[in-house]
């Protein structure tokens, strides 16, 4: 059944579909999980906070993002970040705000939503004589959040975090209705052009395949090596 | 050196202590007992400020507990505490355990946390066992470094809650004979337990609590020889029984 299909036109796309494409997914994923991780973190600290306001804001930002579809947010961010910039910056007219620019930042706002979570409930599972073994000793509340409970959550949420990430890995594909070259962009583009839909789609199918097990193969086995002795 | 005066807290309704007063002078042992949930362990943590509470005074070394001025995490760290579940940070080595607050509260050199934290170690007899992590000791041996670790801070008083009620027998001696020999060199100390050898030994109060209430305070021989309240003596006879 494969008689007639061209698979040669891999071969020749190849440089085109990794040095352009991939580059720009690894990028994307790389760069929006590390803003999403650190915003998220702070996100998660404001829900657990006493302060009323700050957690009714929090839990309202994380409840927004989780409700709307990622393709809806990359659209509107795509199309509203020139003007908010406009509006920060005081500018004549809307600011020039690359795609690549625009999806970092939907990305890392829409992640930050589910790492938000992700680490609420890592800090929760943290016991509480730990923090009051901290505060006995005499830490302030920053120390006892950055060195005794903000460590052991990551461990603890290491492969939930790493799970996430290789979700946001194949989510960053969503940059299409950008007409973004990233990796499915640039098999898209090369299966239009050259008429080779399903061998394109195939291909690319097959490498977000091997590239999103070996990574969770990979969290697997970071789970074993961080795990705390208890 | 620890004075408090009519203290009461309430967990919503539920008054939890009520008018407690007791005091601990320097370099006393005090022993806090009684049946379980008669607010010993709420008490000893309101000394150190963990638990706050809503009526009367706390004073350590000069210092009101409850006063909105009060610096806590400075008090705190004068204040050493040691937990029935030892509480040793599981992420960190034995020697990070003992060194971390000395560093980030005292500001202390790394390499003066280091020796202080071998010294301890050597004191409470776990010298080789710094690069250690908290899961790979026993349950007496976390408890032992978890001693080291309030004392890193130099102290001026320590505050026991039950520490050895979650340990198996064969190892309650071995944290005892430090508490013991705490005592002895001196350290101004308030222990909740059940261990009434260790109150016979070197406690010079008891301090008898039953329903948040403070029923008996007195000497370690008068508590033991003729406890006056009938609450006393009878917890007295079920726990002496064994």
């Amino acid at each position: 059944m494969f008689g007639n299909f061209d698979f040669d036109v891999i071969a020749r796309s190849l440089p085109y579909l990794f040095y352009d494409g991939m580059t720009f997914t690894l990028t994307l994923t790389a760069l929006a999980t590390m803003g999403g991780l650190a915003f998220g973190t702070l996100l998660a600290l404001a829900r657990l906070s006493s302060v009323a306001p700050l957690s009714a804001l929090a839990a309202a930002y994380v409840n927004l993002m989780r409700s709307v579809p990622l393709v809806l947010m990359i659209f509107w961010f795509y199309f509203l970040v020139p003007y908010i910039g406009q509006w920060l910056t005081g500018a004549g007219q809307p600011i020039r705000v690359g795609a690549f620019a625009s999806s970092l930042v939907t990305f890392t706002l829409f992640e930050a939503a589910y790492f938000c979570e992700i680490m609420r409930a890592g800090i929760q599972s943290i016991p509480r004589g730990q923090v009051a073994a901290a505060l006995a000793l005499g830490m302030t509340y920053p120390t006892t959040m950055a060195y005794i409970v903000l460590p052991q959550a990551f461990r603890n949420m290491i492969p939930v975090l790493l799970t996430q990430t290789i979700i946001l890995f194949q989510d960053t594909s969503l940059v299409y209705v950008l007409s973004v070259t990233d990796f499915l962009g640039a098999a898209s583009k090369v299966a239009q052009r050259d008429g080779r839909l399903v061998e394109m789609y195939l291909f690319a199918a097959v490498i977000y395949f091997i590239i999103s097990l070996a990574a969770s193969r990979g969290v697997r086995i970071i789970q074993r090596r961080t795990a705390i002795v208890r | 050196m620890i004075v408090i005066s009519e203290v009461s807290k309430w967990y919503g309704t539920a008054q939890v202590l009520k008018r407690c007063s007791t005091s601990v002078d320097k370099g006393e042992v005090v022993v806090v007992c009684g049946p379980s949930g008669s607010g010993k362990s709420t008490l000893l943590k309101c000394v150190n400020g963990l638990e706050p509470f809503e009526q009367g005074r706390i004073v350590v070394d000069g210092v009101a507990v409850g006063d909105p001025a009060t610096n806590l995490p400075r008090l705190r760290a004068r204040i050493g505490m040691v937990f029935q579940h030892f509480e040793l940070f599981p992420h960190l080595t034995v020697m990070r355990n003992l060194s971390l607050a000395q560093i980030k509260v005292l500001g202390r050199s790394e390499q003066e946390a280091v020796d202080k934290g071998t010294r301890l170690l050597d004191r409470v007899g776990l010298s080789g066992y710094a690069h250690k992590y908290p899961g790979e000791l026993s349950g007496g041996q976390q408890q032992r470094v978890a001693i080291a670790r309030a004392l890193a801070m130099d102290p001026v008083a320590m505050l026991f809650d039950e520490p050895t009620s979650a340990l198996d027998p064969e190892m309650i001696k071995e944290v005892l004979d430090v508490m013991v020999a705490l005592a002895k060199d001196g350290m101004t100390m308030m222990v909740v337990t059940h261990e009434m050898g260790f109150a016979r030994q070197v406690a010079n109060r008891v301090v008898f609590m039953d329903k948040g209430e403070i029923v008996e305070d007195a000497a370690t021989a008068d508590f033991f020889g003729k406890p006056h309240s009938e609450r006393a003596q009878m917890f007295l006879s079920k726990i002496l029984q064994h």
